[in-house]
């Protein structure tokens, strides 16, 4: 974004005492949460604003990178040239939304190489259910619409952040995203009306990406110690809980309409609480697989590398045409 | 220019220090949706020259007919209003209700006017 070009906010943030411009920035920052308006690049943000924003629109950035991978592993594979298509318009979809991440996140200081490499040497994170294997066609069902699902639950409140550049990418990002959802739904349905053997292979996918799929809401509000301050910032609008229930309450009357079932006995609405109780959800098995002990990490990561790897030569071809290019326009200018 | 050299032979040992950009120009993209619309600011990107600024933007910002014209242009070459002088610069219109036709009150109920 253009307005990127002059953030120059850094300056002072180590001092301990707010010098009197700070005082005035700082005051009008809160004015703009106050009125639930929005931060735009260029103005005066706290530190901590500016760093917990880079921390997570970059993860969000490197998320829809990564996410490419476990269903780019299928497009050679799909069952018809119709599902073929989709996939890779799902695909590339999926990369799309990476950059319009990766530029909204530019705008906060962090440039393109460093996200980057922070992504390619492992010191950033991604979500973790990208390191869960795609072992069956259904599981492109049950990716689309159980991760896509959740991750719609997730982004549709982003769209509102505080922050604009961020609301912006969100509200183009939730747009092309419910196709997803259909899609994979779709592919659920087609399966569960097909054979014994179809029908069994899109529980199964079910059975595996349920739980996954609600830890993707993060841990429970009481033991997620960023929430309250993404939420008294405006970015975050609803606890990883509510997202969660919301989330539940949906999936469950889906899955009628497929004929199949959710893999979780304790699942009930309790009407006292007005809440639905599902199961105990594998905590230490989510901060292992995000700490890189999933079955996938080490090959996610492989990937990634090679593929910016092969791609150095485009980029290096690229540059040296500009290159080229501009030292022409200049004999020319110089000619003239 | 790239700052590597790296041939990308695929040995691993270098990717991190093969820059995804090496620094390449940031574009500001503008897409008309249709004729006899403007063109409307839909996001940035990284390109090495115009020419790639241009290819790459519809990729990025029409995969579903958003548009029917495309501009890019250098970030660099616009240029913007200081957000802090933001009251100084838009205060001229301030205050003159008079440019407004709701300011007109006296005529209310005369027809067509």
């Amino acid at each position: 974004m253009a307005e990127q070009n002059s953030t120059d906010g850094h300056s002072g943030h180590l001092a301990a005492v707010q010098s009197p411009d700070e005082a005035e920035g700082q005051r009008r920052f809160d004015q703009v949460i106050a009125d639930d308006s929005r931060i735009e690049p260029r103005d005066w943000m706290p530190e901590a604003y500016r760093k917990a924003l880079t921390r997570q629109m970059g993860q969000h950035a490197h998320s829809e990178i990564i996410g490419m991978q476990p269903e780019a592993n299928w497009i050679t594979r799909a069952p018809s040239l119709k599902r073929k298509s989709i996939l890779m318009a799902k695909v590339q979809d999926e990369a799309g939304h990476g950059l319009y991440l990766y530029s909204a996140t530019e705008t906060l200081g962090t440039d393109r190489d460093t996200l980057n490499d922070q992504l390619i040497s492992g010191r950033a994170k991604y979500s973790s259910i990208f390191n869960y294997p795609a072992r069956t066609w259904a599981d492109m069902g049950a990716i689309g619409w159980l991760v896509d699902g959740a991750a719609i639950a997730n982004q549709v409140p982003l769209c509102r952040a505080s922050y604009g550049p961020y609301g912006r990418a969100m509200v183009r990002i939730c747009k092309e995203e419910s196709f997803h959802q259909r899609q994979g739904f779709e592919i659920l349905l087609t399966l569960s009306r097909g054979t014994e053997a179809q029908k069994k292979m899109a529980q199964d996918a079910i059975n595996r990406f349920y739980a996954p799929s609600l830890m993707m809401f993060g841990p429970s509000d009481a033991d997620s110690p960023n929430s309250k301050q993404s939420m008294a910032w405006n970015v975050k609008r609803f606890s990883n809980d509510d997202l969660r229930q919301r989330f539940v309450g949906m999936i469950v009357e889906q899955v009628k309409v497929l004929g199949l079932t959710l893999p979780d006995p304790e699942l009930r609405y309790d009407e006292e609480s007005g809440t639905w109780i599902h199961m105990e959800l594998d905590w230490d098995e989510f901060k292992r697989v995000l700490r890189g002990g999933g079955p996938c990490n080490a090959q996610r990561m492989a990937r990634r590398r090679e593929a910016h790897e092969e791609g150095a030569w485009v980029r290096e071809a690229a540059a040296a045409y500009a290159d080229r290019q501009l030292a022409a326009e200049t004999d020319k200018e110089r000619v003239a | 220019m790239s700052k590597n050299s790296s041939s990308g032979n695929g040995n691993g040992s270098n990717a991190s220090k093969a820059p995804a950009t090496a620094g390449w120009p940031l574009w500001e993209a503008f897409v008309r949706s249709s004729r006899g619309l403007s063109h409307v600011h839909a996001g940035s990107l990284h390109a090495p020259d115009a020419e790639m600024a241009l290819s790459n933007a519809r990729d990025l910002y029409t995969r579903r007919n958003e548009g029917v014209s495309l501009w890019v242009v250098r970030s660099t070459d616009i240029l913007a209003s200081d957000p802090d002088r933001k009251d100084a610069m838009f205060e001229s219109p301030k205050g003159k209700d008079y440019r407004h036709a709701t300011y007109y009150t006296e005529s209310e109920g005369v027809k067509h006017l």
